[in-house]
């Protein structure tokens, strides 16, 4: 058997665990540079605010309501991420972070009654953490996937669902459009749409082999899945990532050059940051600068640059973003967004030089150990590389930021004795 | 240019130190005062009613969660939406001060009142950082 848990309004529930006040009110946190909301408490999705809605739009209706607005708080959110899925270790050794809000876990060789045993995960992670869930457990992924659902949907669940015998599952599939069903997307069911398969249960019931013919193996894979026989495995090593980008949009249009250089000095630097952390090393690097394409005389360019060995040196990735961002860089025009893309891979043993090429000096991979050590400790951007600037005026636009209540000294919360 | 650090020694020649196969980490203050990391929170202590147990203004609150609060725990609350550190008389349904200027707060039926963890520890400071 499978669980899957994921935080109910993950960003707006971790927004309201230092702050009581806020619990069971309406509450938004809106996207990088307060562009649009990301994700809305039950109390903000019932005012009939929507995914996605841009922020300057809806602005006045949140006043209105009085709705706790926020700006992306990343420190936050990870830490609080980490202790959810530490919590729910707890529950299995296997585990699969599947997103930040979404984990797998595996019962192997477990039985039990499964809707305590999900209340209690439940119950475990309010007390720990402060964090809402849902579970959703049964005998495949995709059908853990389902329960979940069923466990948000259904009233009577109240964040639990077990799905752990076919006429339980089935009674839910028949009530289930197919394009909610995992790995099934909107394109693809349309053309199931064609065959009569409008619900869970018609996939169920429909032949793999005919329906492979119009897709691929994978809904061979999901018709099985949704039979209650797994066949999509727990994936507990996360895979590395074949490419690290790191691209933003600048508070205010930038004209001049040197702001530019410095938010791609910062870009570059996050993005070297995830290179060490999974412990590969770059081979070359994607750079590019546009202006906004709903203006006229849209100016957007790219390159890609070789480094001159495999390297995870951020003063050297630095160094040459800010020489091949100076080439894509005209004056007179109104930059809005700049982005670094560390491209071509390998993994960090492969950085060893021979006899005719030299790789990485070893001393560098200490410095930067020493750059991460101490940013992972006091806090993001405690030693940063000076070509940055300190006054940062392209810095993105979050005017409601809450405290990294966790994560930074100087942002402890407060606590009235 | 080689390092010579306390233990270990890492000059080429000569006997290895004895003293390296001993070598034990230091007791940790995280590890003695959180036991479950992913359900303790810190917080700043504001103010002077909890004096009497020890806990003046600006100290530092290690809090758990996961700890079940029992009578004459100090503890976390949220009384009517604020975080408020008070020591919990179950018996009598109140929140007790440590400070005799604070009469203790009772809590009133359908009052907003949820532990919101123990405090296991509190933190002094005895030269500013």
């Amino acid at each position: 058997m499978l669980a899957l848990v994921d935080c109910n309004s993950c960003y707006a529930s971790c927004e309201q665990i230092f702050r009581p006040d806020l619990r069971g009110k309406p509450v938004v946190v809106l996207s990088n540079n307060d562009g649009f909301v990301v994700a809305r408490s039950k109390e903000a999705k019932s005012l009939g605010i929507g995914d996605l809605e841009p922020f300057f739009k809806i602005e006045h209706r949140l006043r209105l309501h009085q709705v706790a607005i926020f700006s992306s708080n990343y420190p936050l959110y990870g830490d609080i991420s980490h202790r959810v899925m530490t919590t729910l270790r707890q529950f299995s050794p296997e585990v699969e972070v599947y997103s930040i809000d979404e984990m797998f876990l595996e019962f192997q060789g477990l039985r039990k009654p499964w809707l305590d045993y999900g209340r209690q995960i439940r119950q475990t992670l309010w007390r720990d953490v402060r964090m809402p869930v849902g579970v959703g457990i049964a005998p495949s992924k995709t059908l853990a996937k389902l329960a979940n659902r069923a466990a948000k949907t259904l009233p009577g669940c109240e964040g639990v669902c077990a799905l752990d015998a076919p006429e339980k599952w089935q009674w839910f599939q028949r009530r289930t459009p197919v394009d909610k069903v995992w790995g099934i997307g909107r394109r693809l069911s349309r053309r199931l749409a064609g065959f009569g398969v409008e619900t869970a249960y018609d996939l169920a019931q429909a032949n793999p082999k005919v329906l492979r013919r119009y897709s691929n193996v994978n809904i061979e894979r999901t018709i099985e899945e949704l039979n209650g026989v797994p066949c999509i495995p727990l994936e507990e090593q996360p895979p590395v990532k074949k490419q690290i980008y790191c691209t933003r949009s600048f508070g205010t249009k930038l004209s001049e050059l040197q702001p530019i250089q410095q938010a791609v000095t910062l870009y570059a630097s996050r993005a070297a940051e995830k290179l060490r952390a999974q412990q590969s090393l770059v081979k070359a690097i994607h750079l590019f600068l546009h202006t906004s394409p709903h203006e006229p005389n849209y100016y957007s360019r790219s390159t890609i640059v070789q480094m001159p060995y495999p390297t995870d040196d951020t003063r050297l990735i630095v160094q040459l973003a800010k020489e091949a961002i100076a080439g894509l860089y005209r004056p007179g025009r109104h930059f809005m967004k700049a982005g670094i893309g560390l491209v071509e891979l390998v993994p960090g043993s492969l950085g060893q030089g021979d006899l005719f090429t030299s790789g990485q000096p070893a001393h560098i991979g200490r410095t930067m150990r020493v750059l991460d050590q101490v940013n992972q400790r006091f806090g993001r951007g405690t030693l940063f590389l000076g070509a940055e600037g300190v006054q940062k005026k392209w810095k993105m636009r979050q005017a409601y930021t809450s405290p990294a209540y966790t994560t930074r000294w100087g942002d402890l919360p407060e606590v009235v004795t | 240019m080689k390092r010579v650090s306390l233990y270990g020694c890492s000059i080429a020649c000569g006997f290895p130190f004895p003293a390296d196969d001993h070598k034990e980490p230091g007791p940790s203050l995280d590890e003695h005062l959180i036991t479950n990391p992913a359900a303790t929170f810190m917080a700043r202590a504001n103010g002077d009613s909890m004096q009497g147990l020890g806990i003046f203004d600006r100290d530092l609150l290690i809090v758990d969660r996961s700890l079940e609060p029992v009578q004459g725990d100090v503890v976390v609350v949220a009384l009517d939406g604020q975080l408020v550190c008070k020591v919990l008389d179950r018996h009598r349904g109140r929140l007790l001060s440590a400070n005799s200027q604070y009469p203790p707060i009772p809590i009133r039926q359908g009052q907003e009142f949820i532990v919101e963890g123990v405090v296991k520890a509190s933190i002094r400071y005895h030269r500013l950082l």
